[in-house]
């Protein structure tokens, strides 16, 4: 018996053999092992993405400019589908059953899959879905997703404001906080304060059982994360004089900037012709796209407030006094003769009719061509330099210190540039050392390369007003109610221009306000409220001249600085001069005095007219103007 | 002193009681959170499984209670008529009970079902250590060999045939400890042991490189002894049972039911297993254990046992819970404790003057041993999917009272060690 006792030993040595067994491999697969972990969340767990709310967009009277209404996707998934009743299903939904064969094939053929959602019928008005959504449970595999669509009550700002659209699948792999069919935005400030309007998606973690069910949130939620939603956005813009300066726009090709001097506030950006931003929102969307597109005259998807390019004309002679001043080889008593031209280069460029030789206030008056001609070879002539390229480069680099002819850095989407012709490229036109001044001398009153947009315009009118400095135009104001978040501290950024010499600018303001108190904006004054302002035309050598105006008002401590430019509206004073007189009156007033000015400018069809012209055989009209239009003389 | 009889709690042995009762109350908080129903979250709601599990608890109580009042000469004086009893059941039940999922293992009571399989377990012990513990009894030879082989054989055949209960027939392979233990020739086991080597060689490997690989071990054991008559007829001898064997394990695989054959192929990795059909259930209970990691996810916080991934994760699968649950660390305090019992109950076999208590005590740790080794292993790829419960662990009124009263009839005995020989 004793060498059987023994036998216990073996026994017992078995067993624990055997735990021990059981444990090393539990360590394996518990510890070293993390498919198995991976394995389990991919079963039981469902990720939800919670969507935030996009947030309002406000003007600066706190008017609301964008909301959001619900909208209901009907999703489907296909694999979900069950035992489905396709004839009671399409009565629910007012559909045809080709219409479901269609609609199911689409949802099932790529890039969608029997085992990707997507979306059966999109944006379902609140009374649909109310009627479809206590029926829906009967048709498992369907179900309805909330969306939010965008409107805009006040119906203006369209190209400010921009629009959203879904995530493009390039989009979600550039940005992986996107999934395809997200919403965001494409244009306009929705696209530019995007991740302030769109706050931040969180994500649920669901339980589900085998039979995918959900079961609750996981962990009580503990690694859930709450959607944070956008901000509200204030924006700069005064509406209704955004509104009143469209309706001032109707009919006609252009664009009004208007900025308030002392912030480089944008109260109003209009591009006309416009449209309303509510067009490009819910199921007609395409379709509303389609016809905007469709229109090539007007072309009313361009935003030309910043994307137009135009030579700047008459009042890019502001910008040539101040030099000429600030460079000392102009005085403000300074006197050129004017033969309805510059003489010497026999007439050319070509002036108007006007009293001659006169002083620069009258010449600024006057808008005088040939004035400033002489200016501008006297700034290249220089002799401080002595030397044609050091002098252009340093009136190429003063200009561009007024922004014109580089972006603003506003925060508008999509800025363009505009052009102020480098020493490079005149090298590559006449080759190197053979121009001068004389060969480009109509870049002194604003044509030639030249180009700039309404933005930068209306920004030289800001610098001019404030004799010298500006701070970057922007359209919003406060995010989330702040003033000073951090997105906006480079408006808080005063910027000055390379006139050192800030003296020069009582020269040019005295200028402008001869220029309504008796000259070539003399019918346009404002009856208790002295302003200043400057016409312009540029000359456009596909069809007759813009109209160009800037202005600011009053004349002592400005409110209100405006550019406008009307396309192949002919003089400044005639169209775009009266519309910014409107507009300051209206802003600074809040009432009209010149009911016949506003009823002309609102009457005014240039645009129709104009193909009404056309068809008659005279001059052809041109298209809007993307490029710089060069100067032919 | 104190009388023996007039306590029947005097000599029990509390460490072994005390195991029991941590596993079974463990147990029934698992089983609470396989099948947690938020609805119905009393534990004692009898509507639901952790409920009933109760009941079964409190019937497992009384009955040890009950074990352990009766004299213990009452079973070592009625081992064999309980077992002819409870044999007769089995071979009634398929006859009288009703089929429940292709099995014809039960009675039903209303609510509650028997399956007289179960107490098999501790009947067919009690008449192997009647039997053994005679004094006239040499296990050694060939004839009580046999007749002891007898005594785990036919319950077993006539669970597996009539009852179709594989998982609860194999069990009675678990004697063969308490046979080796009594005397068994090793051979039994060696012979045992290669037979389920060969087995699963054969159908991992080629059966011509099998053969000529038991021929060249054959040859090479030749160098190693005398180069006799007997021993080369020996050798010769093993090596053509292993040859057969091999051949054999085509003729038993091949007659092996189809889901059983795809049991033993899961476990080898043979051929592609289909984690959607025939390898859904291991890979199930080897994600809920293994996405337990060291922790676990905490009481009520597993998500492939609750949710049903798992398939009968309150009975046969009941591990998953404890790996998903409490992690590296709560499985293998389960297996320790489980461990700690059985050798407790070995521990306490050596103790015992009386043959018959030894016999016993043995049985039974070989009966939870093998539990624990098959259930387990698995669930944790280490043993083909057999439907056999986890002691004191899984769901289930049958195999509870089972283990119940296997253990304290042990118990009852073993508090009686120091009185006379029986």
């Amino acid at each position: 018996m004793n060498s059987l006792s023994e036998r216990k030993y073996v026994i017992v040595g078995v067993f624990l053999l055997v735990g021990l067994l059981y444990i090393a491999r539990l360590f394996y697969i518990q510890i070293i092992d993390d498919s198995y972990k991976l394995d389990a969340r991919n079963q039981a767990f469902r990720y939800v993405t919670e969507f935030p709310v996009r947030s309002y967009i406000y003007d600066r009277n706190k008017k609301l400019l964008v909301y959001n209404e619900a909208a209901y996707d009907l999703m489907v998934l296909p694999k979900n589908i069950k035992n489905l009743d396709t004839t009671d299903f399409c009565n629910l939904l007012g559909i045809t059953k080709d219409v479901f064969i269609k609609k199911m094939k689409k949802a099932v053929q790529s890039p969608n899959s029997p085992r990707k959602q997507s979306v059966f019928e999109k944006q379902l008005s609140p009374k649909d879905y109310a009627s479809i959504q206590e029926r829906l449970y009967r048709f498992p595999g369907f179900f309805v997703q909330s969306r939010t669509l965008r409107k805009y009550p006040q119906k203006t700002a369209a190209h400010m404001l921009g629009y959203i659209g879904e995530a493009s699948k390039e989009m979600t792999i550039k940005d992986p906080y996107y999934n395809e069919g997200d919403y965001l935005g494409i244009s306009g400030i929705e696209k530019t304060y995007e991740k302030v309007l769109r706050g931040k998606k969180g994500m649920r973690i669901m339980m589900v059982d085998v039979n995918n069910r959900e079961k609750g949130s996981y962990m009580n939620g503990l690694y859930d994360t709450v959607a944070i939603p956008g901000k509200p956005l204030t924006t700069t813009l005064d509406a209704d004089l955004q509104a009143y300066a469209e309706l001032l726009m109707q009919n006609k090709i252009g664009s009004v900037v208007a900025i308030e001097p002392q912030t480089g506030e944008i109260l109003a950006l209009v591009t006309s012709p416009t449209y309303d931003p509510n067009l490009l929102v819910g199921r007609d969307r395409n379709k509303n796209f389609a016809m905007l597109l469709a229109d090539k005259e007007g072309n009313p998807l361009f935003n030309r407030s910043t994307m137009a390019s135009y030579p700047p004309g008459s009042t890019f002679k502001l910008v040539m006094a101040l030099i000429g001043l600030n460079e000392h080889v102009l005085t403000p008593n300074t006197r050129y003769p004017c033969a309805r031209g510059y003489p010497p280069l026999g007439g050319h460029p070509k002036c108007h009719v006007h009293p001659s030789p006169q002083d620069l206030t009258g010449a600024i008056g006057t808008s005088c061509n040939s004035y400033f001609s002489y200016v501008f070879k006297s700034v290249i002539d220089d002799k401080k330099f002595n030397d044609t390229y050091k002098a252009y480069a340093n009136w190429r680099d003063i200009v561009l210190s007024f922004r014109m002819g580089t972006k603003t850095g506003s925060d508008l989407a999509n800025e363009l540039n505009g052009n102020v012709p480098s020493i490079k490229y005149y090298d590559k036109v006449f080759g190197k050392g053979s121009w001068k001044a004389s060969t480009v001398i109509s870049l002194g009153i604003g044509q030639a390369e030249m180009g700039v947009t309404p933005l930068q315009n209306a920004n030289l009118v800001t610098i001019i007003a404030n004799k010298g400095w500006y701070y970057t135009p922007h359209i919003v104001k406060a995010i989330g109610g702040n003033p000073n978040d951090t997105l906006l501290a480079r408006f808080k950024i005063k910027h000055y221009t390379k006139i050192t010499d800030t003296s020069v600018f009582n020269s040019v303001i005295l200028g402008m306000a001869k220029a309504v108190e008796g000259g070539t904006a003399g019918a346009l004054k404002i009856e208790g409220i002295p302003y200043c302002a400057k016409t312009g035309t540029a000359q456009n050598p596909h069809g007759k001249d813009h109209s160009v105006f800037v202005a600011f008002a009053p004349k002592d401590n400005p409110k209100i600085a405006i550019g406008i430019l009307i396309e192949n509206a002919g003089f400044g004073s005639t169209w775009a001069g009266p519309i910014a007189r409107l507009m300051m009156e209206k802003y600074l007033k809040g009432k009209i005095t010149r009911p016949d000015l506003e009823k002309r400018m609102l009457e005014g069809d240039l645009i129709h007219k104009g193909k009404a012209a056309a068809l008659k055989g005279e001059k052809k009209l041109s298209v809007p103007n993307k490029k710089n239009e060069k100067q032919q003389h | 002193m104190r009388n023996n009889n007039t306590s029947i709690f005097s000599n029990i042995d509390w460490i072994t009681v005390l195991l029991y009762l941590v596993l079974v109350i463990i147990g029934w908080m698992n089983i609470y959170s396989a099948v947690y129903n938020e609805e119905h979250y009393i534990i004692t709601d009898t509507t639901q499984k952790y409920g009933k599990q109760m009941v079964w608890i409190g019937a497992a109580f009384l009955l040890a209670i009950i074990i352990l009042i009766i004299q213990e000469d009452f079973y070592t004086a009625f081992a064999y008529f309980i077992f002819g009893v409870i044999l007769v059941a089995n071979i009634a039940v398929p006859f009288l009970g009703r089929e429940v999922k292709g099995s014809n293992s039960w009675f039903r009571f209303g609510e509650f079902g028997i399956q007289p399989a179960e107490f098999m377990k501790f009947a067919t012990n009690l008449a192997l250590a009647k039997f053994l513990s005679n004094q006239d009894i040499k296990i050694a030879h060939f004839k009580n060999t046999a007749i002891a082989l007898l005594f785990i054989g036919v319950p077993l055949i006539i669970i597996m045939k009539l009852q179709n209960e594989t998982g609860l027939a194999i069990v009675f392979v678990a004697f063969i400890f308490m046979l080796y233990r009594e005397g068994l020739s090793v051979n039994f086991l060696l012979l045992g042991f290669l037979a389920v080597v060969l087995f699963l060689l054969a159908l991992l490997i080629n059966n011509i490189y099998l053969f000529a690989i038991i021929s060249v071990l054959c040859a090479i054991s030749t160098l190693f002894v005398r180069r006799n008559v007997k021993n080369l007829f020996l050798i010769a001898t093993v090596g053509l049972i292993a040859c057969g064997m091999v051949k054999g394990t085509s003729y038993v695989y091949e007659h092996m039911e189809p889901h059983q054959k795809i049991r033993i192929d899961v476990l080898l990795g043979r051929g592609v297993v289909d984690l959607k059909k025939e390898g859904y259930n291991v890979n199930q209970a080897k994600i809920a254990i293994g996405s337990g990691g060291f922790w676990g996810k905490g009481y009520l916080e597993g998500t492939q046992t609750k949710y049903n991934f798992v398939p009968e994760q309150d009975t046969d699968f009941i591990f998953c819970t404890v790996g998903e649950e409490w992690g590296f660390v709560g499985s293998s305090i389960i297996i320790i404790l489980q461990l700690a019992l059985i050798i407790r109950l070995i521990f306490m076999a050596e103790r015992q003057r009386s043959p018959f208590s030894r016999i016993y005590g043995y049985g039974v740790a070989s009966v939870l041993f093998f539990h624990l080794t098959v259930n387990v292993g698995m669930t944790i790829g280490l043993a083909p999917v057999i439907g056999i419960p986890l002691p004191f662990f899984s769901y289930g009124g049958s195999s509870l009272l089972s283990f119940t009263i296997l253990l304290f009839i042990f118990v009852k005995l073993d508090s009686h060690r120091l009185q006379i020989l029986r």
